[in-house]
Parts: structure tokens; sequence; C-alpha cells
């Protein structure tokens, strides 16, 4: 008899076989190489990694990197519903083309869609020059890092709420009409919350991603110190000094504001699952 | 009639037969170009040849299993490097360089080959490694083995040598001048008819200008054009950190490489005035038009000298030595130095280069970085963490 915590927690078999093959790979894939950022961490000490971040342009290039992926993961959340909604709900000439058109930010790579939206958005691109009699400037500026991030950010949140809502059963919409409820109190008292964990889950993962993003920002940021340079760069920058340790300081500190902002978002999960009673 | 040429070293090439060229190489039209080199004769002389008939017959083969069979073998022929004929005949170099060399270098591989067999000699296998000169000299320190570096300026050589001990700290002094076989230096390129009228480094710092250059921190070029302005500032005793900073404050986009910035530059319309490598400057004038931009060429730039040297502790055999030593020093050959004069590099021997490509360059006063101190003082004061550089950004 098995004792422990490889005792099979299910009457199904194979459970310890394919718990090792899951542990090894995980192991290898994501904690080997997050543990050993963690082990660098631990051996510069808490004292000295806060002298390596406190300054000024750390904290500013963290701060853009987290508020831009937010306003862009944000954005995202509206428009990738508003884009999941009517590629289930509606029929019409060429909305495939548009479904597949959806996974595009995830097959191009990043460098690709920075370069592209780049020649786009420059002050001489097709975007560019229509925005510049408005006193506008989208390249080179933070709402570039923006633009880019709403590029990569966009299929997360479609492709995790597209699903829920083609289950999404048409006669509760109709049993709320039929009730009396006007079309917005039916969107938000029946259809949000049932998608709710669905968009809070395709958010976080938007934003995980953007928070993160380097190919793509880089070329259309302007990377200024102190106003336009996002932490990653940063960690490059810091690695072309040789100087491993303050990079892996910067990496330890995005590390554990993500890890705070996720453990936030599967929070707000939670409560809103237990709210709507779908646990 | 569908041939097999051998261009350089091993590589190969096929395509239809076009003509003859007379000394032996004839020319085929391999569909995305013509390419001129030696026929192969038997397809099965080398080891690289079999890689390439294996791993073609895996693509053509019709049995998904042959051809993975066909393409394994050939990998562990191609990388085994154990196999008696591997170890025999082929001699190897790995040449680590950094982004605007990539034309050079081409070319040059070729006419050392040549030159090599002319001597008697087998034919040498050169590959070549391209990329950020920063992240190129990390990269031999975190293990890629390369035969000889050939980077933007000789910090980042140094540092490889500082942090692994392949060759000696006093490498530069190895070959002539200062083991820089060819150099340029830092002018300016502004928009067609200079409309800002620039016309040297005080023109930079002046309100509205909006000046383009890299991050000297990711690029190695990019710190030859932060001295070159500094060396003006303290000629014309003016504060040289108030005006560095100044004409920072007036960078709109900082790139991570010397090509970012041109290509911000010339294809996004950003910027008045680019800081440029001369050999880029006439890159960029050559490929998008002499009619776009003009080169300015200021009062004081400095010599950039990007180096080269040998990788001795990445060294297998005396015959690999033999190879990579003569590949530096062939670099000095009056060919080579034709060859870097018509890539627009300054290099020194001008006796074979064509009239025009000797008389290209303007004069102009250069200091080098032996007026700063060498780079070994000056990467860590003016752009190690927290220091000169990053204090512009402090305020």
């Amino acid at each position: 008899m098995r004792a422990g915590i490889l005792r099979s927690p299910s009457p199904l078999p194979g459970f310890g076989l394919s718990f090792g093959i899951m542990m090894t790979v995980l192991s290898i894939v994501v904690l080997l190489p997050i543990g050993a950022l963690l082990g660098r961490g631990l051996m510069i000490g808490p004292a000295d990694l806060w002298e390596m971040l406190n300054s000024r342009r750390i904290w500013s290039a963290l701060s853009l990197s987290f508020r831009a992926a937010l306003i862009a993961s944000l954005f995202n959340l509206v428009f990738g519903l508003m884009l999941a909604w009517v590629l289930v709900r509606y029929r019409f000439w060429g909305r495939r083309f548009i479904d597949a058109a959806v996974d595009l930010p995830f097959a191009l790579p990043t460098a690709v869609a920075g370069i592209a939206l780049t020649a786009l958005y420059a002050p001489n691109g097709v975007f560019g020059q229509a925005l510049a009699p408005l006193g506008l400037q989208v390249a080179y500026t933070e709402v570039g890092i923006w633009v880019a991030l709403v590029f990569i950010g966009l299929p997360f949140v479609v492709r995790t709420v597209q699903p829920v809502i083609e289950e999404l059963e048409a006669d509760l919409e109709e049993v709320s009409a039929t009730l009396g409820a006007r079309r917005a109190y039916t969107l938000r008292r029946v259809i949000l919350p049932t998608l709710t964990p669905a968009l809070l889950t395709g958010f976080a993962l938007a934003l995980a991603r953007s928070v993160g993003e380097y190919g793509s920002v880089i070329f259309i940021a302007g990377n200024i110190p102190n106003l336009t340079e996002i932490a990653p760069l940063l960690i490059v920058i810091r690695l072309e000094e040789y100087n491993y340790d303050a990079a892996a300081a910067i990496g330890i500190a995005m590390l554990i504001i993500s890890f705070a902002m996720l453990l936030a978002i599967n929070a707000i999960q939670t409560w809103s699952r237990r709210r709507i009673g779908l646990v | 009639m569908y041939r097999t040429i051998q261009i350089g070293g091993h590589t190969l090439a096929q395509g239809i037969f076009l003509r003859s060229l007379g000394d032996g190489r004839i020319e085929i039209d391999a569909g995305h170009a013509r390419l001129s080199g030696h026929p192969v004769a038997t397809p099965r002389s080398s080891e690289t040849v079999s890689f390439h008939s294996a791993f073609r017959k895996a693509l053509t083969g019709g049995h998904l299993r042959g051809g993975l069979l066909a393409g394994l073998t050939g990998l562990v022929l191609a990388f085994g490097g154990t196999t008696p004929a591997a170890a025999q005949d082929s001699i190897e170099i790995l040449n680590v360089s950094y982004d605007p060399t990539r034309e050079f270098y081409r070319e040059y591989n070729e006419l050392f080959n040549a030159w090599w067999t002319a001597q008697g000699n087998a034919p040498v296998t050169i590959r070549q490694s391209h990329g950020g000169a920063g992240a190129q000299a990390r990269a031999v320190i975190d293990g890629l083995e390369a035969t000889v570096v050939t980077l933007a300026l000789s910090a980042d050589i140094d540092a490889i040598s500082e942090r692994t001990g392949l060759f000696p700290a006093d490498w530069q002094s190895r070959l002539p001048h200062n083991s820089s076989p060819y150099t340029s230096t830092i002018v300016f390129l502004v928009r067609e008819g200079n409309p800002r009228g620039i016309e040297d480094w005080d023109d930079l710092v002046a309100d509205g200008v909006q000046v383009i250059t890299p991050n000297p921190k990711t690029s190695g070029g990019a710190r030859w054009n932060f001295l070159a302005a500094w060396a003006y500032a303290e000629r014309n005793d003016l504060d040289p950190a108030e005006f560095v900073g100044a004409m920072y404050r007036n960078v709109p986009v900082l790139d991570t490489g010397a090509r970012g910035s041109t290509t911000t530059f010339t294809q996004r319309g950003i910027g008045d005035v680019l800081l440029a490598w001369e050999n880029e400057a006439f890159l960029a004038l050559a490929e998008l038009g002499e009619d776009a931009f003009d080169i300015v060429v200021p009062s004081v730039s400095i010599l950039a000298e990007p180096p080269v040297t040998l990788v001795d502790g990445n060294i297998t055999s005396d015959a690999q030595r033999a190879a990579a030593e003569a590949y530096l020093q062939h670099l000095y050959s009056p060919e080579a130095q034709a060859l870097a004069l018509s890539h627009y590099y300054r290099a020194w021997d001008t006796s074979q280069a064509a009239p025009e490509d000797a008389a290209r360059f303007p004069e102009v006063e250069l200091v080098t970085i032996a007026d700063f101190g060498g780079w070994p003082v000056v990467q860590p004061e003016y752009f190690g963490e927290g220091r000169i550089f990053d204090q512009i950004y402090e305020e």
C-alpha cells in the first residue's frame, strides 16, 4: 500500500505515473528557471535587493510596465467581450475569417507586430498622419505601448470568454424577459455574472502576458528613461552592463508584483463564483 | 542543366547552369539570386555534403521514418564532430561579430578562402554570428565557442578577457593599429538640403532639434557618439556633462541598437539628425538614395576602432589556430583593406582600393579613445550603473 502524498486520490488508475510526468515537465519548464531567479535573489540578500531597486528610474519603469499592462488589459476586457459576443451570437459574412484573425497575435512574432504597429502609428505612417493634426502622437509615447499591449493581449480575453458564451443558454435570457426584465437588466444581472469568472481569467492571462512583453514594445515605445522605458528593457540594459544581480533584482520585483496581482484576481474570481453560486 | 556549386567554405548552392566564368568557377541561377562558385564534382566528398543530401532525402523521401532517420544521421554527421572525416579535413572558424559588419564579412570570408586555398590549404568553413556587440560579448562569456571576435569596441572584448580568461588582457597589442584593421568615425546624417542648418555639435542642443541616437547602454556604437559630443564640448570650453545632457534631452527615441536608430530616422521619419557610424551613413545614402539625406561632418569627431582578436582558449587544434590567425592577419592585406574601404570603412592601406573608395572620406579632426584614458577607464566612469550617462536621466 502506498502512503503519503502519492496515495491515489481517486479510483482512476495511473495517478502515480501521470503525476510523475507532470511534476518532471513542470519542474524543467517552469519551476527551475523561476527557482534559479529566486535563488539568485536569496544570494544577494533582501537589503541589497532593495538598495538596487530603490531608484527613481526603476520605479518609473516598473510602474509604467504595470500601468500600461493594466490599461491595455482593461481595454481588452471590454472590447474582447464584445468581440466574443458578436462572434458567437451573430451570423454574418466573414465571421469565420474574423474568428481566425483573432488568433493572429498569438502566431505573429512580437517583433513583427511591433514594427508593423510602429510603421502605422509613426508620424509619417497611415494612422500617425491622420492623428497628427489632432495633436495626438501614438508611436514613441506611452499610448504606443498601450496599443502594442492591446494587440498582444486581445486573444486571451476572446478565447477564454467565447466558449462560455457558446454555452450560455438563450432560455435564461428569454425567461428573464418574460419575467419583465428590461435588456440592460438581463445583461447586468443574468449574463455578466455568468461570464465574470471567464472574463477574469482572460483578464489575468492578458495582464500577465503584457507585463513581461518586450519584443513588440521596444519598437514603438521610444525607450526614454523615466518616460517610456519599460521594466523588461531595463533588465536587458542591466545585462548589457554585465550586472546580473541588478537584472535579477528587477526580475524578482516583477515576479512578486505579478504574483500578488494574479493572487488578487484569483480571490475576486472565487468570491464572484460563490456569489452567483457556481462552485 | 542543374548544378551544385561550392561558395566560399563548405556552403553549397544549387541552381540552373548559366555560364562558365573561365577561372574554373561557374555561375548558376539559384532561384533568388545568381551565384558563382566552383562546381562540386562528387557530391559525397565531405560531411557537409552528406548532411545536405541526407537532408534533401529527408525532405523529399516518401517514407516519413526513412526521411527522419536520414535527417538524424545527417545531423549526427554534421554536429557529431567525432567522425574521422570531420576531424581530419574540416577546419571551422566561428566569427562572432556585431551588426553592421554583416555585409563586409560575407564578402571577406570568400576573399579569405580564395586566398587561403591558393596558398595550398584546405578550405576553411567560416560561420558568422551577428548581433548587438554587448549581447555578442555576453554570448561568448556564457560559452559560445567563438574562434575569433570582431566587435564594435574594445570594452566588449576586454569584458570577455576579464571574465573568462580565454585570451590575455593585452590582446589589443597583438595586431597592428590597436587590432583594428578598419576604423570609422561618427558623422551626422540630416534630411536632404539640411533644413535645420545643422553644421556642428552645438546645433544639436538647440531648442526643438530632434536628435536620433541609440542608447549607449545597449549599443556599442552609441558610446562613440556620446564621447564625440563630449570631446566637442571639452574643446569649446563648455561643461561637457551639461552639453551632452542637453543633447540627450533632444532625443525623442532611444533605440537599443545602431540599425534600429537608422530605421527610426530613415523609415519612420523621426528626428532632424541621426548620429551615425560613417559607414552606416554612407550605406544609408547608397541604399535609400542620395537625394533623401545629406552627410554633415562635424568639426571634431572620434576615431571609432572596432577591434578583432583570436579567442585562444577556444582553439582546438594547431591547424585551426593557423587558419584563424591567418584569417585575422589577412584583414590587413591590401585586397581586404580595399574591400573594407568599399564597405565605407576607413581602412589603413589604400594601395588596391578603387580611387573613389579611397577618396570618399572627408578630412576631420579625430580624437581617440586614448585621449579619454582608454576603454577600461571610460566604460565604468561614463557608462557604468549610476555614472555620467545615467545621471542625465536622474535629474
